[in-house]
């Protein structure tokens, strides 16, 4: 991967078909089933190789249980997690558990917390080096070369191995994080919320350090994200989740100047602008976001729509791709012209 | 640079320090600042910046092994007279009366500060009973008002449920009401949004503004999210480990940043509006631990306007640079010797 974004001919590393994750309430002393949450609700979406795609909602809308499904850290209730392997593409969410463990080499994750993902009585050496132990790759002074060499890779001093997380701070921890994740030389990253519990000045070198590594290893990245400012700097593509479903996906620049879902457009002019010259007009939705235990009928998004009309609330939309790689789930997205995030600044931006 | 707005809240070289076994923590050291009747102040600093500690000094509750060392924190009172809360006990009538009186308090997390065993009404009573001679049932029907006031739908239902009942965007409006109940001339607003979504932060943001236009009362923001500063403060305080390092109005901070933190910070940050994937000027190393203050100016190992043998030894003095502005930093500083500004 040289950075060719040019080149069309990517190949497909990941794609999601129809997923559903669905939690069971439970009451009573017979514990029976009075009801479901229904966290991801049909959710289908695909990843090139080489690519980062962002997954951003808010709290609740179900993008971790979309990472975490993935990753089959826990079992979906339907669908399709289709992952390239060897020119065929093998279903993750069906396989048998036995042969798990060699597709997991393949997918890796860089928690959000980097106080608690990491076990304060190991080492650096311990937990860099632990994916390597757990699959039986080298001797353990190679695995202690390759500990170095991640590292190196991810900004830290090899020096330091022998010692423990708390002697670092957040960044650092972070970074640790990301060693561990490459470790197995993984072709997928699933990075949930990587930067969000950092400082602003340290996110930034958390942030380079992603794309910087993305570059050199071709990794391919679904990052999983609340802030889009955040979600805007690191992808290429966007999906847009409210309540179990992907309302929108397109290409970075093309959602963000014109998004074609009614939620995007909310959610992009919720963010605080950091210039007091674009204090503008915000849409300040009315409400709640719903619940998943208790959807509403329709398009989740109606009780809050400006634009819901009486199809909004009789009839599920579907998703359509309305522009090409720009897929839209709304049952008035070819109608409407919504607002977008218009100016665009350069990097340093000055007075 | 507010206009006439008169002074509410002046904050002069307060300096905080928490004296602990392993060693004593200068968490304020050496703030200055004033809060204008009616505007909003933001203060933006990462962690450990001292920017909840000055809250927590202002407001008398400093725990344990913490203390006020020196400075003055002068409150106008509605009766025009000042008074200094560093010189009250902090447990002490007239102190009670300031807290939750003249100044409200909103905390980031809603959860863990509404008592679980008591319904949000109970909370709000009571405090409203503390602080003005009324009957209990006036104090509900108070609370309804103020429930209601903040856009809480239902508020005579809403009034006996407990906080875990709530969503956490009720909750924090049913904590902004609790602060407003008692009509206080300064809001102090700790990461008031921090928790939330954003679309529920902008409803939060919308709320404190709309407050704000009503009952002209004075906000100070305490954030780390320089896009809620921009939307919301009329001057901003920029506190690095303890330390102001520059205050002006928010168009000159957003614009024209002076000093070398403020402008890094700035430039740091992903923007909605700016380029995807191109790589972000970063500020070198982190924060340091606050044992390991580094001596002179406290940025001195992250900048890259550093001036050896000054920054690293000297501690450099806010100076006025026009405008009503006020810079840390040795760039704007004239020599030892030289000139006064």
């Amino acid at each position: 991967m040289t950075g060719d974004h040019a080149a069309a001919t990517r190949t497909r590393l990941l794609e999601v078909k129809g997923l559903k994750k669905y939690f069971p309430i439970r009451r009573g002393l017979l514990q029976k089933v009075v009801g479901q949450v229904k966290a991801v609700d049909d959710v289908t979406f695909f990843l090139n190789q080489g690519e980062t795609l962002s997954l951003v909602g808010e709290s609740g809308c179900g993008k971790t249980t979309t990472s975490r499904c993935i990753l089959r850290a826990i079992d979906p209730t339907a669908g399709q997690v289709l992952l390239e392997d060897g020119g065929k593409m093998i279903d993750v969410a069906t396989i048998p558990a036995g042969e798990l463990r060699s597709l997991r080499r393949q997918m890796q994750m860089i928690f959000q917390d980097p106080f608690s993902s990491l076990n304060p009585r190991m080492t650096l050496l311990d937990i860099v080096g632990e994916p390597l132990l757990v699959h039986g790759v080298g001797s353990p002074q190679e695995r202690t070369d390759r500990v170095v060499e991640l590292l190196r890779l991810v900004g830290l001093r090899p020096e330091y191995m022998r010692r423990y997380p708390h002697a670092f701070s957040g960044g650092q921890r972070q970074r640790i994080g990301i060693a561990r994740a490459l470790a197995l030389n993984p072709r997928l990253i699933v990075a949930d919320e990587p930067v969000s519990a950092l400082d602003v000045s340290v996110q930034a070198q958390i942030l380079n350090l992603l794309l910087e590594l993305q570059e050199r290893l071709g990794l391919t990245v679904l990052f999983v994200a609340h802030d889009l400012s955040v979600v805007k700097h690191i992808s290429e593509r966007v999906a847009v989740m409210y309540v179990g479903r992907i309302v929108e996906t397109a290409p970075t620049e093309e959602l963000f100047a014109s998004p074609r879902h009614p939620y995007t457009e909310a959610l992009m002019s919720a963010v605080p602008k950091p210039d007091p010259r674009l204090r503008s007009e915000r849409i300040v939705l009315q409400g709640e976001v719903a619940d998943p235990a208790n959807t509403p009928p329709g398009c989740h998004f109606h009780p809050r729509c400006r634009y819901a009309q009486a199809v909004c609330s009789q009839k599920a939309p579907v998703q359509e791709e309305i522009a090409p790689n720009h897929f839209v789930r709304c049952h008035r997205a070819a109608e409407l012209s919504l607002r977008g995030v218009a100016r665009l600044r350069g990097p340093a931006s000055g007075p | 640079m507010s206009g006439d707005a008169k002074t509410l809240l002046s904050v002069r070289n307060l300096r905080t320090c928490f004296y602990q076994d392993e060693g004593t923590t200068k968490a304020v050291d050496g703030a200055s600042f004033d809060v204008h009747e009616g505007k909003t102040l933001g203060i933006v600093g990462e962690s450990g910046c001292g920017k909840s500690v000055t809250a927590q000094s202002i407001l008398r509750i400093v725990e344990a092994p913490g203390r006020i060392v020196d400075g003055e924190i002068l409150l106008t009172r509605p009766d025009g007279g000042v008074t200094d809360l560093v010189q009250q006990k902090p447990d002490g009538r007239e102190m009670r009366a300031i807290r939750g009186g003249d100044i409200g308090l909103i905390f980031q997390e809603p959860m863990t500060s509404f008592s679980p065993v008591h319904t949000v009404g109970e909370q709000i009573i009571e405090a409203v009973l503390l602080h003005s001679k009324v009957s209990r049932k006036e104090a509900r029907l108070r609370g309804i008002e103020v429930l209601k006031s903040v856009g809480i739908p239902k508020p005579e239902r809403r009034i006996d449920e407990y906080s875990f009942e709530l969503s956490g965007g009720l909750r924090q409006r049913a904590m902004i009401a609790a602060a407003l109940s008692c009509n206080p001339r300064l809001l102090i607003a700790d990461e008031p949004t921090t928790a939330l979504d954003v679309t529920t932060q902008a409803q939060i943001l919308d709320l404190l503004r709309t407050i704000q236009r009503e009952r002209g009362m004075a906000i100070m923001l305490i954030t780390h999210n320089l896009g809620v500063v921009a939307e919301m403060a009329d001057d901003v305080v920029v506190m690095y480990l303890g330390r102001v390092v520059e205050q002006g109005d928010v168009d000159a901070i957003f614009h024209d940043p002076k000093h070398p933190y403020t402008k890094a910070l700035l430039q740091s940050i992903p923007s909605i509006d700016s380029k995807p994937r191109i790589r972000l000027p970063t500020i070198q190393g982190s924060i340091p631990h606050p044992f390991n203050r580094p001596p002179g100016c406290p940025f001195h190992p992250r900048c890259t306007a550093f001036i050896a043998g000054r920054c690293d030894k000297e501690e450099p003095q806010l100076v006025p640079v026009g405008d009503g502005r006020q810079v840390s930093c040795f760039l704007y500083a004239p020599a030892a010797a030289g000139t006064a500004p």
